[in-house]
């Protein structure tokens, strides 16, 4: 009878402190009991400071970022100066008179980002309105993991199928000489995003609360009518972040970009031209150049570019998260 | 039917006394139900395409690569001017660059997660440590390559190394792991832990008895997906030590080759192509990763379904 309840105390102890120290603490009395306690205690806080040190190394990796960009890419501020590259015109890195113009980089970016962002947020926010509000808890499990695979896939394959599936499509149905241009990158780029964008948006219309829902059934509004009357306007900040967040990949995307956009020199028009991203050039080019050169530090200024405009984009992602998390936070 | 029709149709139930049910289609108009039948198939059209698409990358990558997968594809050396032979150096080099940044990401970002889940306090500087975790995770892979080419090759001295290689890389994993490691823990109810505070444990027993054992199956989850990514990786190892040929390496200070980098050099080299060695080293790499991920998200399924709640 008394079998089972003994066992289950002997069970709560071990579970406190683990059957040695209990053991022992019931043979050798208070005195044992108390040293182990004071053990226990300085294993404790120990532990914590050890914790607490490794969680504070991730922040020197950041800053180390920011201060290796900075350090090294003194040169180009000194000798080219930070208005002549950010607004130059010319990438001409290699010729006598070197101009080292950021201009065309930076606009293949915004070209690429444009087209990824035009092609992959009506369709990634209808599918997590799709998924969200119509879906079966069922199907939405299924679909979602079928799209977070996704991720797995390196982008240097995305590169690798664009140039056997896209190119030759965009250059038979486009009116372009090749298909290695802004258009090309942007689709590619636009499908690596997908899934940032639809498991971001998904989470933020689930997490409006179920009475917004209800009641907006209540008044009679069918599920597409609550979908964009009350759950969009609600998730909205949610749904701006995983535009943002998605915008931010599609600009630090490099592979793909360097492998899809044609790396031309010149400022690209229009997505339809070859176009050089910033990811790109340095992609390209640092492997190449002299080490301490003008050029080295240039491309590390260029760096420094991209790196400052992704932080921005991503604090303003971050920002309009935390306070969409704030608001339904009951 | 209008909202009048309804009062009029509750007004009639409680009158006779007999009662029916409102539906929910009863409710709105023939219009909205008309565009809410467009709008539900379009929707799913957009979501399924996007399912289809996962479907037919991964499906493409198996018909164009399956013929060059073979024993000798795997177990050599490039040979005859990389046009033959197989990609065994490259593979060895991304199993190295995986055991380094396991070695380095994975104690730090794991013990990140549990600062910031378990002992941080909710104040300004744990706020911005937050945010820089968020940020690191968003900062393009390229910079991370310009980051680990100043520091650890050049500044540390490391060279083109797989040394210089995997830190580079653990730098990239780290904000993942941490990430999936808070997520982790934080999914514990409050309540064991109080459970385990009032039988007398300290906060590092508890952690180390009952919540870190609880959540080890979502902390290796996230190890493994960033893990997954590093591998994966192709422009932070660009200046930090990638070959374009290398022997098999044999030590952590040699550069090495690497499958992403690789299949990025073949598939862009216009001089001598080889599709059959491209098709195979991206079926390998992607077969590699995705099943690395389908065994874990099944093992993670089995775990949590035994651990319920």
């Amino acid at each position: 009878m008394n079998k089972p309840a003994k066992e289950k105390t002997n069970k709560v102890i071990r579970f406190q402190t683990g059957l040695q120290e209990s053991r022992r603490v019931v043979s050798n009395g208070l005195i044992e009991k108390i040293t182990t306690f004071r053990n226990t205690r300085a294993l404790d806080s120990m532990a914590t400071v050890l914790i607490t040190v490794f969680g504070w190394t991730a922040i020197f990796v950041l800053i180390g970022i920011a201060g290796f960009l900075i350090h090294s890419s003194m040169r180009a501020f000194d000798e080219v100066g930070i208005w002549s590259m950010i607004a130059g015109t010319d990438w001409f890195p290699t010729s006598s008179d070197a101009r080292y113009g950021f201009l065309p980089a930076q606009v293949g970016s915004i070209w690429v980002t444009i087209v990824a962002l035009a092609a992959c947020v009506p369709i990634g926010v209808l599918s997590a309105v799709y998924l969200s509000e119509f879906a079966s808890s069922r199907f939405r499990e299924i679909a979602k993991a079928i799209i977070e695979f996704m991720v797995t896939i390196p982008s240097v394959v995305f590169g690798l199928i664009g140039l056997s599936v896209l190119v030759p499509l965009i250059r038979e149905y486009l009116p372009v000489d090749s298909g290695l241009i802004g258009l090309t990158a942007g689709l590619i780029v636009g499908v690596v995003c997908l899934p940032t964008i639809i498991s971001i948006s998904e989470d933020a219309l689930r997490s409006v609360p179920r009475e917004l829902r209800h009641g907006s059934f209540a008044l009679g509004n069918t599920r597409w009518q609550t979908a964009y009357k009350v759950i969009l306007p609600a998730a909205s900040s949610g749904v701006f972040a995983a535009v943002m967040l998605g915008m931010g990949r599609a600009i630090g995307e490099t592979m793909v970009v360097l492998m899809l956009a044609g790396n031309a020199g010149i400022i690209p028009g229009s997505p339809l031209e070859a176009a050089r991203t910033m990811t790109g050039t340095i992609a390209q080019e640092t492997g190449e150049v002299v080490r301490g050169s003008v050029h080295f530090a240039v491309l590390f200024a260029l760096g420094l570019v991209l790196f400052v405009s992704t932080f921005i984009i991503n604090l303003i992602a971050d920002m309009v998260l935390e306070r969409s998390r704030k608001k339904w936070r009951r | 039917m209008t909202s009048a029709k309804i009062i009029a149709r509750v007004a009639n139930m409680t009158k006779t006394g007999k009662k029916e049910v409102i539906t929910f289609s009863d409710y709105s108009s023939k219009g909205a139900r008309r565009v809410e039948v467009v709008v539900r198939a379009f929707t799913a059209f957009c979501c399924i395409a996007v399912m289809a698409l996962v479907v037919f990358l991964l499906g493409y990558l198996f018909i164009q690569g399956i013929g060059s997968i073979s024993w000798s594809f795997i177990f050599d050396s490039p040979r005859d001017r990389m046009t033959g032979g197989g990609i065994w150096p490259a593979i060895v080099g991304t199993l190295w660059l995986i055991a380094l940044v396991s070695a380095f990401a994975l104690p730090v970002g794991i013990a990140t997660g549990i600062y910031l889940a378990e002992i941080a306090k909710q104040n300004k500087p744990v706020r911005m440590l937050r945010v820089a975790i968020a940020n690191m995770a968003g900062v393009p892979s390229v910079v991370y390559g310009l980051f680990g080419f100043a520091a650890f090759s050049l500044a540390f001295g490391f060279g083109k190394s797989l040394l210089a290689m995997g830190l580079t890389l653990a730098c990239v994993t780290l904000p993942v792991v941490i990430t999936a490691t808070e997520e982790a823990l934080k999914q514990i109810p409050k309540e064991q832990r109080q459970a385990a505070m009032a039988l007398g444990c300290t906060r590092a027993r508890t952690l180390g008895k009952v919540v870190l054992p609880t959540a080890l199956p979502g902390i290796i989850t996230g190890a493994i997906l960033g893990l997954s990514r590093a591998a994966g990786e192709t422009a932070p190892i660009l200046f930090t030590g990638v070959a374009f040929f290398a022997p098999v390496a044999t030590n952590i200070t040699q550069p090495s080759m690497a499958l992403p980098y690789h299949l990025y050099i073949m598939a862009t080299q216009p001089t001598t192509p080889a599709p059959h060695i491209v098709w195979g080293t991206a079926l390998v790499l992607t077969g590699i990763l995705s099943i690395t991920n389908v065994i874990i998200a099944l093992w993670r399924s089995a775990k949590r379904r035994k651990l319920q709640w």
